[in-house]
Order: C-alpha cells, then sequence, then structure tokens
C-alpha cells in the first residue's frame, strides 16, 4: 500500500512537465526546423548553409509587399473591429434579456469551424450569392450575377468580414470568463449610482479590467488572423494570396528551391506577427493614457445609446451570417437544378449526398479517429496537471500561462513547414500519428484552459470530507471530483474534438497530403467551385464539430436528471 | 496509552507569522472548544489536524490520536471525522449512497444496505435511501451528513461551524444531537465555532485565540 502511493507521487508530477512537452516541443522544434532551411541549409537536397539565398529569393518575389500588406492588414483589422464590436455589445446589453438570447447561441456559433463558416458567408454574399438571389430581379434588376469581384476581394475584406463573425463569439465568450472575476455587476451600479450611461459607466470601470483578463486571447485572434490559411484559401485574394497561403502553395511545390522559399517566408511570417504584437501593445499605452484623461474628465456620456445599437446590431448581423451560411449550405447539398435568380432550387434532391457519401465517410472517419485520440489524450493530461496541482500544490504561474497560450500565438505557418521538414530529413514518415501529435498542441491549450477554471473553482472541503470518510486521493479523484465536474468534462471534450476537426494546416502538411480529413477536403474544394460537393463536406465538418456540443449538453441533463444539485452547474 | 485527541505543541504560522499555538488533550467523550472571531485561523487549526493545511501554513508539533501519532498520515488513513458548515453532501450521490459512500467497506451489498437503513432511521429518515440529497430539508441534510460521519468509524470528532447555517431552533436539535451521538462513542470532539451558545451547549473546556 505504501509502495503504490510512492509510485503515484512519482507518476503525477511527471505529468506538467510532460504536457509542456507535448505543447511546446512541436513548436520548437518546427520553429528550429524553419531556421535552418531559411538560411540555405537543408542536407537532404544536398545543400549546406548558411546562405542567404532564400532570403534573396523571398525578397525577389514580386508579390510579397502586397502578401505582406495584406497579412498586416486582415490581422490588425479583424481584431480590432471584433473586440470593438464585443466590448460594445458587453458594455451596453450584459444582464439584459437580449444578451442572454446571444448568450445561448454563443456555444453553436462558436464550434463552427472556420471553413464551414467562410463557405457559407461565400454562398451568402457572391455575385450569384443568397443575397442577392433573394432581392433579384425586383429590388436590384439583375437577371443574372453581376460581375463583382465580393468573394476573394484584391483587398481582403471578405475573408476580414469572415473572420470577424467567427472571432466575435470567441472573444465574447472569453469576455464573459473573465468579467465572473472582475466584480463587474457592482462596479456598474456604482457607476451608475453615480450618474455614468450604461455604455460609459462600463467602458470607464470595467473594461480596463476586463481588457487585462482577455489580453492574451486577443493576441491569439490577431496573430490567427494574420496567418490564417483555410479562411484565405476560401475568401481571400488569389493574385497574389496573403503570406501564409504562398507559403503553403511552395511547401506544395516538388522542387527543392521552393520549399527554402517557403521556410524563409515562415521566417518572415514570424517576425510580421511579432512585430505586429508589438504595435499592438503599443496602441494599448496609447489608449490607456487616453482613456485615464477620458475617465478624470468626468463626462457622463459618450453615444451610449449609438454603441449599443451598432454593437447589437453587428453581432446580431454576425450572428446571422454564420446561421444563415449553415442554411444555405443545406439547400447548397439538396439543391437540384438552381438558376438565377430564383431564391430556391428548383428541387431537392438526395442525389448530392449519395453521390458523395463514400468520400464523406472515410473522411469522417478519419476526422473522428483523431479528433477522439488527442482529445482523450488531452483530457488526461490536462487532469493529470490539474490533479498535480490539486495534491502538491504544483500550481501554474502567470508565466506558465504565457506558455499556454505560446502554441496559439505563434502562428502555424511559422512552424509547420518546419517540423515537416525535420520529420522529412528524420526519415520519419508523414501520416495519422504525427498529425495526431501536431492537433495535440492545439487542442491542449484549449482544453485545459476550459476545464482549469471549474476544477479549481471546485469546494475542496468535498475532498476534506472525503478523505476523513477513509477515501484515497485517487478514490476521491474517480468517484466524488470527476463525476460533480461531468458538465464541464464534457464540455471540454467537445472543445477539444471541435479543435481537433477545425485544423487544416497540420493535417495538411505534417500529413504530407495523405491524411485526408473533412477539412482538408473541404477546402481542397474551394478552388473548383462544385457547389454542392463543398456544401456537403462543409456541413459534415459543422456537424462533427457541432454534435459533440450538444451531446456536452444532453448527457448531462440526462445523467444527472434526478440530481438537482448538479442540474445547473 | 492516552486515549483521546491530543494536540501537542502545536504552532501554525502563514508565511513567517505566527497565527495559532495550541497545547491540550482532548479525552474520550469531552468536547474542547475553540473560540475566537474569524480569520485568527481556527479552521486553519482544524486543516492541520486532518491534514489538510494548506503549503501557504506551515505547522509544528504533533497530532495525537489514542497515542498514535497521526502528524505525517495521509488523511483518508487519520480515522478523524470533520463536519463543516455546510452539509458538503455529495450532490451526484443519492441519500443512500453518500451514506454507503462513508460506511468502511466489507459486508454484502444487502449487508451494507441494511446498515445504511439502520442509521438512517436512527435519526428519524426511514426510507430517505433514495432520495436526492438536494431535496432535503436543511436540518435533514445536517443529519444525513452527521451519520455519514459516524459510519466511517471515526476515532475523532472535529466540527468547523458546523451549526452556524443552521436556524436558532434548528441549532439547538442539531446540536444536543451530535453532542449526544459523540458521548455514546466517547469521541473526542474538537469544536471551532465564533458562537459562545455552542461553546456553552458543548459543557467542555473553552480556548480563545486571536
Amino acid at each position: 500500500m505504501p509502495g503504490r502511493i510512492v509510485t503515484r507521487r512519482r507518476l503525477l508530477p511527471v505529468l506538467p512537465a510532460l504536457t509542456l512537452v507535448a505543447m511546446l516541443g512541436p513548436v520548437v522544434a518546427g520553429l528550429y526546423g524553419t531556421v535552418l532551411p531559411a538560411f540555405g541549409h537543408l542536407p537532404a537536397a544536398g545543400l549546406t548553409g548558411p546562405s542567404l539565398e532564400a532570403m534573396r529569393g523571398l525578397f525577389d518575389w514580386p508579390g510579397l509587399p502586397r502578401a505582406v500588406t495584406l497579412s498586416l492588414t486582415t490581422g490588425i483589422t479583424t481584431t480590432a473591429i471584433a473586440l470593438a464590436i464585443v466590448m460594445g455589445l458587453v458594455a451596453g446589453w450584459s444582464g439584459t434579456a437580449a444578451f442572454r438570447v446571444l448568450e445561448r447561441a454563443l456555444s453553436p456559433l462558436l464550434s463552427v469551424p472556420h471553413a464551414a463558416a467562410a463557405f457559407g458567408l461565400a454562398f451568402l454574399i457572391a455575385p450569384s450569392g443568397w443575397v442577392a438571389r433573394a432581392t433579384s430581379p425586383w429590388l436590384t434588376g439583375w437577371d443574372r450575377p453581376p460581375d463583382l469581384l465580393i468573394v476573394q476581394d484584391t483587398w481582403g475584406l471578405t475573408m476580414t468580414a469572415g473572420l470577424v463573425i467567427k472571432e466575435i463569439p470567441f472573444l465574447l465568450l472569453m469576455t464573459l470568463a473573465a468579467l465572473g472575476q472582475t466584480d463587474a455587476v457592482r462596479a456598474r451600479t456604482i457607476a451608475a449610482s453615480l450618474g455614468y450611461g450604461r455604455v460609459t459607466g462600463w467602458l470607464k470601470c470595467v473594461f480596463p479590467r476586463v481588457y487585462a483578463q482577455i489580453r492574451l486571447p486577443v493576441y491569439v485572434v490577431l496573430a490567427y488572423g494574420m496567418s490564417v490559411v483555410d479562411v484565405a484559401v476560401i475568401l481571400g485574394p488569389n493574385t497574389p494570396p496573403p503570406l501564409s497561403v504562398q507559403i503553403v502553395r511552395w511547401m506544395g511545390e516538388p522542387d527543392f528551391a521552393a520549399r527554402l522559399l517557403a521556410n524563409a517566408g515562415a521566417l518572415l511570417q514570424l517576425a510580421l506577427v511579432i512585430a505586429a504584437l508589438g504595435v499592438w501593445r503599443l496602441a494599448e499605452r496609447i489608449v490607456a493614457w487616453a482613456g485615464r484623461r477620458w475617465i478624470v474628465a468626468g463626462r457622463r456620456f459618450c453615444g451610449d445609446r449609438t454603441i449599443a445599437a451598432a454593437a447589437l446590431g453587428l453581432s446580431a448581423t454576425a450572428a446571422f451570417a454564420i446561421a444563415g451560411g449553415i442554411a444555405v449550405l443545406v439547400v447548397w447539398s439538396f439543391a437540384g437544378f438552381w438558376g438565377f435568380p430564383d431564391a430556391m432550387p428548383d428541387a431537392l434532391t438526395l442525389k448530392n449526398w449519395m453521390r458523395h457519401a463514400a468520400g464523406l465517410g472515410d473522411a469522417l472517419t478519419q476526422t473522428a479517429v483523431i479528433a477522439i485520440s488527442v482529445t482523450a489524450a488531452a483530457l488526461v493530461l490536462t487532469i493529470g496537471c490539474l490533479e498535480a496541482e490539486h495534491r502538491h500544490g504544483l500550481r501554474m504561474t502567470r508565466r506558465g500561462m504565457w506558455l499556454l497560450y505560446l502554441p496559439l500565438i505563434i502562428p502555424q505557418t511559422a512552424f509547420l513547414p518546419g517540423l515537416q521538414t525535420l520529420l522529412l530529413n528524420a526519415g520519419a514518415d508523414t501520416g495519422r500519428a504525427p498529425v495526431m501529435l501536431a492537433h495535440l498542441v492545439f487542442v491542449l491549450p484549449y482544453v485545459y484552459l476550459s476545464l482549469a477554471d471549474p476544477f479549481r473553482a471546485w469546494d475542496v472541503r468535498n475532498a476534506t470530507v472525503a478523505a476523513a470518510l477513509g477515501a484515497s486521493p485517487d478514490r476521491v479523484l474517480w468517484r466524488v471530483r470527476l463525476p460533480i465536474l461531468l458538465r464541464p468534462l464534457l464540455t471540454a471534450t467537445a472543445i477539444g474534438l471541435s479543435v481537433s476537426v477545425g485544423q487544416y494546416l497540420p493535417t495538411l502538411l505534417i500529413g504530407g497530403g495523405r491524411v485526408s480529413t473533412l477539412t482538408t477536403e473541404a477546402v481542397a474544394l474551394a478552388s473548383g467551385g462544385d457547389r454542392r460537393a463543398i456544401a456537403t463536406y462543409g456541413l459534415m465538418q459543422t456537424a462533427a464539430a457541432l454534435v459533440p456540443f450538444a451531446l456536452a449538453l444532453g448527457i448531462p441533463a440526462l445523467i444527472w436528471r434526478n440530481r438537482k444539485g448538479l442540474q445547473h452547474g | 496509552m492516552d486515549k483521546g485527541l491530543t494536540l501537542r505543541d502545536v504552532r501554525i504560522s502563514k508565511n513567517g507569522t505566527p497565527m495559532v499555538a495550541l497545547d491540550r488533550h482532548i479525552a474520550p467523550g469531552q468536547v474542547l472548544s475553540v473560540m475566537g472571531p474569524s480569520g485568527v485561523g481556527k479552521s486553519t487549526l482544524l486543516s492541520f489536524v486532518t491534514g489538510t493545511l494548506p503549503p501557504v501554513f506551515t505547522a509544528t508539533g504533533r497530532v495525537l490520536l489514542d497515542g498514535r501519532d497521526v502528524t505525517d498520515v495521509a488523511p483518508h488513513q487519520r480515522m478523524i471525522g470533520i463536519l463543516f458548515q455546510d452539509d458538503l453532501l455529495f450532490p451526484h450521490l443519492s441519500v443512500g449512497e453518500n451514506l454507503a459512500f462513508g460506511l468502511r467497506p466489507g459486508g454484502s451489498r444487502n449487508q451494507r444496505r441494511a446498515k445504511v437503513d439502520a442509521a438512517l432511521a436512527e435519526v428519524d429518515l426511514e426510507g430517505f435511501a433514495d432520495r436526492d440529497p438536494a431535496t432535503l430539508s436543511g436540518g435533514q441534510k445536517a443529519r444525513v451528513a452527521l451519520i455519514r460521519m459516524l459510519l466511517s468509524d471515526p476515532c475523532a470528532l472535529l466540527l468547523d461551524e458546523a451549526f452556524s447555517r443552521l436556524d436558532a431552533a434548528l441549532r439547538a436539535q442539531v446540536r444536543d444531537l451530535v453532542f449526544a451521538r459523540a458521548r455514546d462513542r466517547d469521541l473526542p470532539v474538537l469544536m471551532v465555532t465564533h458562537d459562545a451558545e455552542d461553546a456553552a451547549a458543548a459543557g467542555g473546556a473553552v480556548v480563545t485565540l486571536g
């Protein structure tokens, strides 16, 4: 008996270290693998560096200035707009009935994969999209699709819009979590009693505290917007594309010169993201300085109604854009002949689904095997870390939080090319197992972030009572703590699954193009323009991410239907 | 040797600042009341006795139970029962399952069930085994928490403001029940409270901290 306890003590404290290695190992290795070829060192191709050949090649590429500009503008605009809308929304509406409706729509909107949301938006606003069809010809006078470049526009505006509608739910969720720790309700009451308007009072009293809490998620949005690939392929400009897309194109070319270019580009991407984060941080300082002056000036109102109305209108538009996008995917997936400007197809048919059934089945199996294995591993590591923290006081510091966010802030395009190069050099086969390890890098932080708060918020006196009743630490964990935490556990599982389902670049690059998931198949269809095929794959991808969330809501309600104490936890 | 619960020269400090110092023996069937305002370290003292002292505190001294030094024994092997001001019945288990969780292992399914039923009957809660603890009244929950703890056969009992959430009428009733059961079983009781009435009802020695 004492022997067993000793081994447990040895195993459990190892888990936090193992978690860090699983999360950061591939990132560090990938960055290392990027730097070498970026400076012309690629022994597999008989090239030994260092040389500036690749860098020179990159800067000679005529598309570079435009690609870099696109990367910067989409990232910064997306973050600024999404943040402004979410802050306006929370300032103007938190605690109201309208806000509760939006809150309820949050989880499903959040779990719709980026690629599916992007396809949906494209099918809505393209010249031959649903919006044009619904308003033609009676309003617009069009009897054929107008010759406008809306989707894949040169300025990346549609791509930015596609990113904004997906980042609003993410930032809103993070803000809601932060509000709980900021004493927001009382601060707002005090501000109101001093005569401040709803929005002004919130911005002056609560926003500074909330922003300090959501700073890292904001950085994630910024880095993601600058380096996203799947949304950029679907909605972004083509000639030239944003830098991240060009890196992936180079990676896909057979000759080694292109591979060197890709790694040089990856390094530039990393530098761009770091520079943008620096600029953002500077902007934070300026806003803080200006905000302080604004606060002490004592004005009670500052366009409160306008801000609140605009924020509500824009977030509702974003929600409808995602929901409407999914709806139009549904219609296309069952569409027979559908001529312009008819609002609905002539006939609905199952033919599209039957034609793609085999391919969808294979991709779904591959997607599910990867997502389930990766999420299971992430849960074991996360629970191990949190339990080690509980038993041995190995608590994560503020710096630890940074480590957790690092894989989400360092752009995927910066380290995945290097990781692929390393794997190939080491003679390791690309395939499903390396893809799983790559997914784990991104699934782990989200599972950890979602489970950590409820796990720590659990009343540890429960553990004291159970131990006083003679229950060992393992028995307390399995029989008391985890069952009580079933709901957050299943939510974390659903988040893990949906993050894995949505992964595009790790699957494509680390899988060497031979691991086909619903996401890679759907994005591969983007250039073909077969709307019916895109719709079936996009919907299947959405379902794969959405169904776990439905189960995470339904299962606890079913299991604990006779346990009042757990029904609203 | 000495039956009962002994706190031998216990000193607890937080970041080097002394908080609690106590050197006492509690004989079987006796109650020691520790009083003092909130924040003085009463609950911290109990967490040292149960073996769940948070890492920010440091403690010296020994805890002896019936002459056995349990200071370095794991919490679940100390055989020291505790009741908090909240009932802390596990919300995912039925009343009967909560009691079976406390009951020492051993015996057939039916025997265990019979023990649980008998324990419920003892506190006038016959037929409550399949109930959801969340549907019980405050007094009923307190009684279930008490017998859950007693079913684990503790050798000592700790009370952490155990009666402070109950309203006045119920409070005296539950308090008398707890003290009576502890006397029946000859358990040494260490009670922390901020209420002089609790201490008076206990009838034992009183130590005031802070």
